[in-house]
């Protein structure tokens, strides 16, 4: 199955961002080899050309490391990948934060809905 | 939240500029405004006159990254660089293919040019799309590759040479329409162009029948036009050439293997050869690109990346299509 890209970003950073959830969730776990370039660029349908800078900017990043003899694997330190996560969550309670600006709603006002959203649960 | 991203990583992009990966794009959109010059006369002083700019600009800027079977940029010109994939330095940097000044004019068309002062050169290892209207003169521009028209004006060059059997060795070309004999058997067409062809890979097109479902004892008229199409696809894509040349190869065939062929192009291409595909369908075929062409009454308008497109305009290449082209 093809993985969903969206139109208004280059495929390499969407491809990125898809390998780095990845890596924080667990399924490409820290000190594992990846799949290789071509096995990756024929699962998501894409052009292996772009599924190698992909890997490049991961490689950039320090997430990911070339060994010379076992290919790419993810990177064993577990501080750079909590980091990456934390920026994730980061970014994803700015957005929320922002769309719930855009509804009206306060800083307090929306502590208040999520304590009372907790509390229901 | 009104705002549902499925990929939890896009509203870090819509909301976070600073972006977790780098943002470089070296490659330049290159625009050709030749839309005011009219083909119909060639005028040699026009500004936007395609032959101007060199050959060598006409080609998008190399990207930071080393592309996995692209041959590494180096030095400032284009293509002059030592070909990797032949592993030697004494081989000599011949672009796959070059084309110079090249012109088309049909009999009967008056002084229309079909194709009109193209200069391109494309080298080894990328999925090239070739896109345009109807009727800008892409399949013309095929056939001259092919040796199967000969042009007004210009040349190509196949690995240095002129269309030629040799050159024939070299490319797999998928045609506009079919020209398979109906009366033979799927099994007798594999045969066929392994006699044909020595580059062929029997085991290959078997392998491809039977992935999508193709009786290898059909005989080809009792085939839908679809299945037809994709046998003739998987012909082609079976040889073990250095330029594919596939002229509209999706059209007719149902998204599931479309999805399946796609990814068969991938996985099979190997990282010395090239494959120049022309489509409409931008949308389906536009993950695997690497570049595109984009021609306009029959001049080239611009050669770029992928990836510059998307990161220079912001849309994607079908979009971008639908702008450039609007009626």
């Amino acid at each position: 199955m093809a993985w969903e890209m969206n139109s208004d970003r280059p495929i390499y950073t969407q491809i990125y961002d898809k390998i780095l959830v990845r890596i924080v969730c667990g399924i490409y776990r820290a000190g594992t080899r990846l799949p290789s370039v071509r096995d990756l660029a024929a699962e998501a349908s894409v052009n292996p050309n772009t599924m190698q800078r992909a890997f490049t900017e991961l490689e950039r990043s320090g997430l990911i490391v070339t060994l010379r003899n076992s290919g790419r694997v993810v990177t064993e330190d577990m501080q750079m990948i909590d980091n990456a996560k934390r920026q994730l969550a980061l970014a994803q309670i700015d957005s929320f934060f922002a769309n719930m600006r855009e509804l009206g709603y306060t800083d307090q006002e929306i502590m208040v809905l999520i304590n009372s959203v907790i509390a229901e649960k | 939240m009104n705002n549902n991203n499925e990929n939890p990583m896009a509203t870090q992009q819509d909301n976070n500029s600073t972006s977790a990966y780098p943002q470089q794009e070296n490659s330049s959109v290159y625009m050709q405004q030749s839309a005011s010059t009219s083909p119909y006369v060639p005028q040699e002083n026009d500004s936007a006159y395609p032959q101007q700019t060199g050959t060598p600009s006409v080609y998008p800027q190399p990207e930071n990254s080393t592309p996995l079977y692209a041959q590494k940029e180096s030095g400032t010109a284009p293509y002059t660089q030592q070909n990797q994939m032949y592993g030697g330095n004494s081989v000599p940097a011949t672009p796959l293919l070059q084309l110079n000044d090249l012109c088309k004019r049909y009999p009967g068309m008056g002084s229309y040019m079909s194709v009109f002062h193209m200069n391109l050169v494309i080298p080894r290892g990328r999925i090239i799309g070739l896109l345009g209207p109807n009727g800008c003169g892409k399949s013309t521009l095929i056939k001259m590759i092919n040796g199967l028209l000969t042009p007004t004006c210009g040349n190509v060059l196949i690995n240095g040479l002129n269309p030629c059997a040799a050159t024939k060795k070299v490319i797999s070309y998928l045609p506009e329409r079919t020209y398979l004999d109906n009366s033979m058997k799927v099994s007798q067409m594999v045969g066929y162009f392994a006699d044909f062809y020595e580059d062929f890979s029997t085991e290959k097109a078997f392998q491809m029948l039977g992935a999508l479902g193709i009786s290898t004892e059909a005989r080809l008229k009792t085939l839908s036009k679809g299945t037809k199409e994709k046998v003739q696809l998987i012909l082609v894509m079976s040889r073990h050439a250095d330029l594919y040349i596939l002229d509209e190869p999706i059209a007719g065939v149902d998204p599931a293997a479309r999805d399946y062929i796609l990814r068969t192009i991938i996985t099979n291409y190997n990282p010395g050869s090239t494959i120049l595909l022309s489509t409409h369908l931008i949308s389906d075929i536009e993950n695997i690109l690497d570049d595109v062409i984009f021609m306009k009454n029959g001049s080239l308008m611009l050669y770029t990346s992928v990836d510059a497109i998307r990161s220079q305009m912001g849309k994607s290449v079908d979009t971008y299509f639908r702008e450039v082209y609007a009626c």
